[in-house]
C-alpha cells in the first residue's frame, strides 16, 4: 500500500510539474472500485496500470477501492449508489448486468461512444463475451477480467497410475476412468488422494453450466428472466457431476470449498480438477510437480462458461466524470492494456487483437497454458444473468449442494430450484 | 464428577490421590485444549508456507507473512480507522451514558420506570439485529461510509448506562448534598463526586466496550466502502475473502496482527482484565 | 428530589441517551413492523402495500425454515455447552491448583480475539485432510472429513467454533460469583463430611442460579446475534444447512436488496429477543441481577 501512495504522490508530483503555472482546472477525480478476487498481490498491477493511466491523461485521476469479493464489491457499490456517493466505474460480474440495470445503478455506454475509434474498440470484443454486457440493444459493461473454467492435472500422478502424462482426460467417461484410477486409498480405506476435485461452495451453478453446455442444454435466457433448471440435459449434467463423488467415489463428498481446491491439487490430495482460468498463474507458481492443463473434456460437444467482470459505468454522477470513466475504461480495455492484464493476472483479454500482440504471442510461446482459456472461446456459452442475479443463483447453489451432499436427487433437486427460479422471475416478464 | 481438584480438601488415600491426578490432568488439557487453536496460528504465521500442513519443531521462523499481509492490504489505514472509531464510540458513550446514569440514580421523575425499561431493551435487541433499518437511517442522515455511522447507534449504550446506575447508587447521599451545600450544580456534582468514586467502573466499561467495538464486525461491513473507513476487523474479511486460493500462513499473520494490540495489551494486564469484565458482570 | 426544575434537569441529562437510542432501537423497530408490510421499493417500482404477503411467503420459503430451525439446534446445542463449560472453568480457576493463572489465560483468551480473526484460522483447521483437525484424528483411524462442506457437520462446526470462542467470556461471571460465595461455607460443610459433588450440587450451585440465569439469557442472545462466523466459514452453507436467522437476514438484505422481506424475517427475530426480554424482565427480575 505504501507504494500505492507513493504512485499517487509521484503522480501529483509529475502533474504538478508539467501542469505548472498552466492554470489548469483540478484534475477530474474518478473512483473505481475493484474486487481483489484472485490469489496473488492484483493490487499492485492494478495500481501500476493506474498510475501510467494517469500519466497520459493528467486531467484524470483514478482512485482504486480495493473492495473483496465480487459479491462484496456488488454490494458495496449498490449501497453506495443508494447513498447518493456512487463510485464512477467499478469492475462487477458480468452476471449481475440485470440487478444492476433493474435498480437504475449503471448508464448505458452508448452515449460515450462517438468516434470512428471508439466504435472500432467496441467491435473489438469477441461476441460471447459481449452476451452479458448488452441488454435491450444497448451497452451496458464492457469485458474486463473475464475467465472460463480450464482443467487441471498432476503428472506424476498420472505417470504414477499408468496414465499417459501428456493427455488429459478428453470426454465424460475417461475422466471416470482416469479418476478411478487416480483415486488412491491407505490400509483403512481412507482416501489419501482424490481422482477428481470440482469446486461447489461458491457460485456452483457456473460450473455445473459446463457441464450442461457440453451435454448441449442451457440452463437459461440470455433474456435473463427464464431459466430451465429442470431441463433433462441440466438433470443429466448434474447427475454426472453428483456421481463423481456418490457412485464412482472419486470425487471428496460434500461441497468443495473454491479456496482450498487449488491447494488440494499442490499437496497431492487431488490429481485432477477443474477452476478459473484466473487460476493458471497461481498454479504455474505454486504447483510443485509438472502439470498439464487443457480445455474442459466433452461430451455431446465441447462447452465452458465464460464468468468474470464487467466495467460498469454508474449513474448518479456528474457528466463530465462519467467522462473520464469511459476514458479509463477505454484506455484499460485497449489492445495493450488487456493483453498486459490478461498475462499478469492469468484472465482471458476478451478481444482478438490483445491476442495478436507482441507481448501475449511472446507469453504464449513461452507458458503455451495460457492460450488454453483462448482456444476454449468457441465453445463458451455466457455465464448464467437474470434478474435479481444473487438471488436466483443462490437457488441454483444451493441446489447444486443438495445434490452434491446426497440431501436430494438432482432431478428434485433442480425442480424444485426451476419451481423458486420462476416464482422470482415471474414479475419480471 | 467428583470435584475433588477444584476444593481445597485434605488428600485423605491413595485411591482419592490418583482421582486427584486424572482431574488434575483433565483440568490441565482442557486448558491445553483451549490454547492450541492459538498457538497453532501463531506457529503458522511465524513459518514459511511450505510449513502449513507439515508440523516441524525446527522449522525456521520467519517474519515474512507479517509482511506479505502488511504490505497486501492498507493494514496501517484499517489499524488507524479502528482506533478512530473506538475512540469515537467510547468518548461518546462516557458522556451519554454518564448523564443518563446519573437522571436514574438520583433523580424522580415522571415516567421513570418505563423510561428505564425501555433503555434496557436495548441489552436484548442491539443494533446489529436491526440493520436493514438502521441503514436505511444512515442513507437518510448522509453518514453512510463515514466514522459515524459506524458509532451512532452504540454511542447510547444500555449496557453502560445500567452499570453506571449501579455504580452512582452506591455513592453515599451526603457526599451529594455536601456538594451541593458548596453551590456546585448537577453537572458539577456529577463530576466532581460521582466521576471519581465510580473510576474503576469507567476503566471496567472502558475494557468492555474497546474489546467489544475492536471485534465488532458485522454492522461496520454493512456501512462501509471504503479504505479510508474501514475498521480492522471489515479489512481483515475483505482480505480474506478470496475466490481461488488462499495462503494460511498469511492469513494467520494477518489475523493475529489484527488482534496484537488487544491480545498485548491483556497479556500484559491479564488481571486487570479480568477484573474488569468481572466488575462489568456483577452488579 | 423532585420538583418542577429536577424534573427538567432529569429529561435533559437523559435526552442524549433517549434521542439515540430511540433513533436506533425503537424507531427502527416500528418502522421495521411497518416496512414488513410492504414490497420492496427497486429502481423505478415504488414499494406497494402487500398486507401480510412477506409472512406468507416466509412460510412458504424453506430457506427461512431451515434458518429457524438451525437457529434453534444452534442455541439448544451451544448455550447449555458454554455454560457447563464455563462453569467447570470457573471452578477450576478458582480452585487451589497450580497454574491456575495460565489456565485462566488460556480460557479467557479466545474471548478477547475478534471472532472474525479466530474464524479465519479456524477456516484452515476445518480442511480435509490436511487441516489441524483431521491430522490430528487421522493416527487414530478418522478419514478425511469434509466438515463445513458437509450438511451433517457443518453447523456442528461452527457451534464448536462459538463455544470455544465464549466459554471463557461466561466464565468470568462465574469466577465473580463463586468469590463472593464465602469460604465458611465449604469449610462448614467439609466439617460435617458432606461430600464436594453434595456441597456443589446443594449449596454452590443454587448460589450461583442468579449467575447462571444472567449468563443464559446473554449466551441465547449471542445465538441469535453473532453471525460473523457463518460469513467466514460456511457462508449458510451447504444446501442452507447451516443459515443462521441474521445471517438470512443480512443476506436478503444487503445480497439480494430485498427490504421489504427482509423487514418481516427481522421481525421473527425481533418477536424472539422480545419473548426473551419479557422472560427476562418480568419472570426473572428478582432472581437476577437487575435491581
Amino acid at each position: 500500500m505504501r507504494t500505492h501512495y507513493g504512485n499517487w504522490l509521484g503522480t501529483i508530483l509529475l502533474g504538478t510539474t508539467f501542469t505548472f503555472g498552466a492554470a489548469q482546472a483540478a484534475p477530474v477525480e474518478v473512483n473505481f472500485y475493484y474486487p481483489v478476487a484472485i490469489g496473488g498481490p492484483v493490487t499492485k498491477i492494478v495500481d501500476d496500470l493506474i498510475s501510467r493511466f494517469e500519466a497520459s491523461h493528467p486531467d484524470i485521476k483514478v482512485k482504486a477501492i480495493y473492495s473483496g469479493t465480487y459479491s462484496e464489491t456488488i454490494s458495496k457499490s449498490l449501497a453506495a449508489y443508494k447513498a447518493g456517493q456512487p463510485p464512477e466505474v467499478a469492475v462487477m460480474l458480468s452476471a449481475d448486468l440485470f440487478t444492476l440495470i433493474d435498480e437504475g445503478a449503471i448508464a448505458p455506454l452508448d452515449g460515450f461512444i462517438k468516434t470512428d475509434e471508439d466504435k472500432a474498440w467496441l467491435k473489438g470484443f469477441s461476441p460471447v463475451f459481449m452476451t452479458n454486457s448488452q441488454s435491450d440493444a444497448k451497452t451496458w459493461g464492457i469485458p474486463f477480467q473475464r475467465g472460463t473454467t480450464v482443467f487441471f492435472w498432476n503428472k506424476d500422478a498420472f505417470k504414477e497410475a499408468g496414465l499417459n502424462p501428456d493427455a488429459g482426460p478428453q470426454n465424460w467417461e475417461e475422466v471416470v476412468d482416469f479418476a478411478t484410477r487416480l483415486t488412491r486409498r491407505d490400509t483403512n480405506g481412507n482416501v489419501t488422494r482424490w481422482g477428481m476435485q470440482v469446486p461447489s461452495s461458491l457460485t456452483s451453478y457456473w460450473l455445473l453450466q459446463g457441464y450442461v453446455a457440453q451435454n448441449g442444454g442451457t440452463i437459461a435466457e440470455p433474456t435473463g428472466d427464464k431459466t430451465y433448471f429442470d431441463a433433462p440435459e441440466v438433470v443429466e449434467a448434474l447427475q454426472y457431476w453428483t456421481d463423481l463423488a456418490l457412485k464412482h467415489k472419486v470425487m471428496k463428498p460434500g461441497v468443495i470449498e473454491w479456496a482450498t481446491n487449488p491447494k488440494d491439487f499442490f499437496e497431492g490430495r487431488a490429481a485432477m480438477f477443474t477452476t478459473t482460468s484466473g487460476n493458471l498463474t497461481n498454479v504455474k507458481t505454486n504447483a510443485p510437480f509438472p502439470f498439464g492443463v487443457q480445455m474442459l473434456p466433452e461430451h455431446k460437444k465441447r462447452g465452458a462458461p465464460t464468468s468474470g467482470g464487467n466495467l460498469y459505468i454508474f449513474n448518479g454522477t456528474a457528466p463530465e466524470k462519467q467522462e473520464a470513466a469511459f476514458q479509463f475504461v477505454k484506455w484499460l480495455t485497449s489492445a495493450d492494456q488487456s493483453a498486459e492484464w490478461s498475462i499478469k493476472t492469468g484472465y482471458i483479454a476478451p478481444r482478438d487483437d490483445a491476442w495478436n500482440t507482441d507481448a501475449m504471442q511472446a507469453y504464449v510461446k513461452e507458458f503455451p497454458g495460457a492460450a488454453v482459456p483462448h482456444d476454449q472461446i468457441p465453445h463458451m456459452v455466457p455465464e448464467l444473468s437474470t434478474h435479481e442475479n444473487q438471488r436466483v443463483a443462490r437457488v441454483i447453489d444451493d441446489a447444486i449442494e443438495a445434490a452434491l451432499t446426497g440431501a436430494k436427487t438432482p432431478a428434485d433437486a433442480l425442480a424444485a430450484a426451476q419451481q423458486e427460479a420462476e416464482r422470482i422471475l415471474q414479475d419480471y416478464r | 464428577m467428583t470435584l475433588t481438584a477444584l476444593t481445597d480438601q485434605p488428600v485423605h488415600s491413595r485411591g482419592q490421590s490418583f482421582w486427584r491426578a486424572v482431574e488434575l490432568a483433565g483440568c490441565y488439557l482442557l486448558g491445553a485444549l483451549w490454547v492450541l487453536p492459538l498457538f497453532y496460528a501463531v506457529w503458522m504465521a511465524f513459518h514459511a508456507a511450505e510449513y502449513e500442513v507439515r508440523f516441524d519443531l525446527f522449522a525456521p521462523l520467519t517474519l515474512g507473512n507479517f509482511v506479505d499481509a502488511w504490505n497486501a492490504a492498507p493494514f496501517a489505514r484499517y489499524f488507524l480507522n479502528t482506533f478512530v472509531l473506538i475512540t469515537v464510540i467510547l468518548a461518546s458513550q462516557f458522556v451519554i451514558c454518564t448523564l443518563a446514569a446519573y437522571a436514574f440514580a438520583r433523580y424522580e421523575f415522571r415516567g421513570k420506570t418505563i423510561v428505564f425499561m425501555l433503555v434496557l431493551l436495548q441489552l436484548m435487541i442491539m443494533p446489529e439485529v436491526l440493520l436493514v433499518e438502521n441503514y436505511r437511517t444512515m442513507v437518510k442522515l448522509g453518514v453512510i461510509d463515514t466514522v459515524l455511522a459506524m458509532g451512532l447507534p452504540y454511542m447510547a449504550s444500555a449496557f453502560g448506562i445500567f452499570l453506571l446506575r449501579q455504580a452512582f447508587l452506591t455513592v453515599p447521599k451526603e457526599l451529594d448534598d455536601a456538594a451541593r451545600v458548596e453551590g456546585a450544580g448537577p453537572l458539577g456534582i456529577l463530576l466532581k463526586v460521582y466521576v471519581p468514586l465510580s473510576r474503576p467502573i469507567y476503566v471496567a466499561y472502558g475494557l468492555v466496550s474497546v474489546s467489544y467495538h475492536w471485534n465488532n464486525l458485522l454492522w461496520p461491513l454493512v456501512v462501509t466502502n471504503s479504505v479510508s473507513t474501514r475498521p480492522l476487523t471489515v479489512g481483515l474479511q475483505v482480505f480474506a475473502s478470496p475466490d481461488q486460493g488462499v495462503q494460511w500462513s498469511i492469513i494467520s499473520a494477518a489475523a493475529l496482527m489484527t488482534s496484537a494490540p488487544l491480545l498485548i495489551g491483556f497479556l500484559l494486564f491479564q488481571r486487570q482484565f479480568v477484573q474488569s469484565f468481572m466488575r462489568a458482570g456483577i452488579k | 428530589m423532585t420538583g418542577a426544575k429536577n424534573q427538567i434537569t432529569a429529561w435533559l441529562l437523559l435526552l442524549p441517551a433517549v434521542v439515540l437510542l430511540a433513533a436506533f432501537t425503537h424507531v427502527p423497530a416500528v418502522m421495521t413492523f411497518i416496512n414488513s408490510f410492504y414490497s420492496t421499493p427497486r429502481g423505478t417500482r415504488p414499494a406497494k402495500f402487500k398486507g401480510v404477503d412477506q409472512y406468507a411467503n416466509m412460510l412458504a420459503d424453506p430457506v427461512f425454515l431451515a434458518a429457524l430451525k438451525n437457529n434453534a439446534i444452534y442455541a439448544i446445542g451451544t448455550v447449555p455447552a458454554a455454560i457447563g463449560l464455563s462453569l467447570l472453568m470457573a471452578l477450576i480457576v478458582n480452585s487451589s491448583i497450580r497454574g491456575k493463572s495460565l489456565l485462566r489465560m488460556s480460557f479467557f483468551l479466545p474471548t478477547v480475539l475478534p471472532m472474525i480473526a479466530v474464524a479465519n484460522i479456524w477456516l484452515f483447521f476445518y480442511t480435509p485432510g490436511y487441516g489441524l483437525i483431521d491430522r490430528v484424528l487421522a493416527p487414530f483411524g478418522f478419514a478425511e472429513t469434509n466438515w463445513l462442506g458437509d450438511p451433517s457437520t457443518a453447523l456442528g462446526s461452527l457451534m464448536v467454533l462459538a463455544v470455544w470462542k465464549e466459554a471463557g467470556f461466561f466464565m468470568i461471571f462465574y469466577l465473580a460469583a463463586l468469590q463472593q460465595i464465602s469460604p465458611s461455607l465449604s469449610e462448614a460443610a467439609s466439617l460435617e463430611g458432606a461430600s464436594r459433588w453434595y456441597f456443589f450440587r446443594r449449596v454452590t450451585f443454587p448460589l450461583l442460579m442468579p449467575t447462571t440465569l444472567f449468563v443464559l439469557i446473554n449466551a441465547i442472545i449471542n445465538s441469535f446475534r453473532l453471525i460473523d462466523h457463518v460469513i467466514v466459514l460456511t457462508r449458510g452453507g451447504p444446501d442452507n444447512a447451516s443459515t443462521l436467522l441474521l445471517y438470512y437476514i443480512y443476506q436478503t438484505g444487503f445480497r439480494f436488496w430485498d427490504t421489504g422481506y427482509a423487514a418481516a424475517l427481522t421481525m421473527v427475530l425481533l418477536a424472539l429477543l422480545a419473548a426473551l426480554a419479557f422472560i427476562q424482565f418480568g419472570v426473572l427480575d428478582r432472581k437476577v441481577h437487575y435491581k
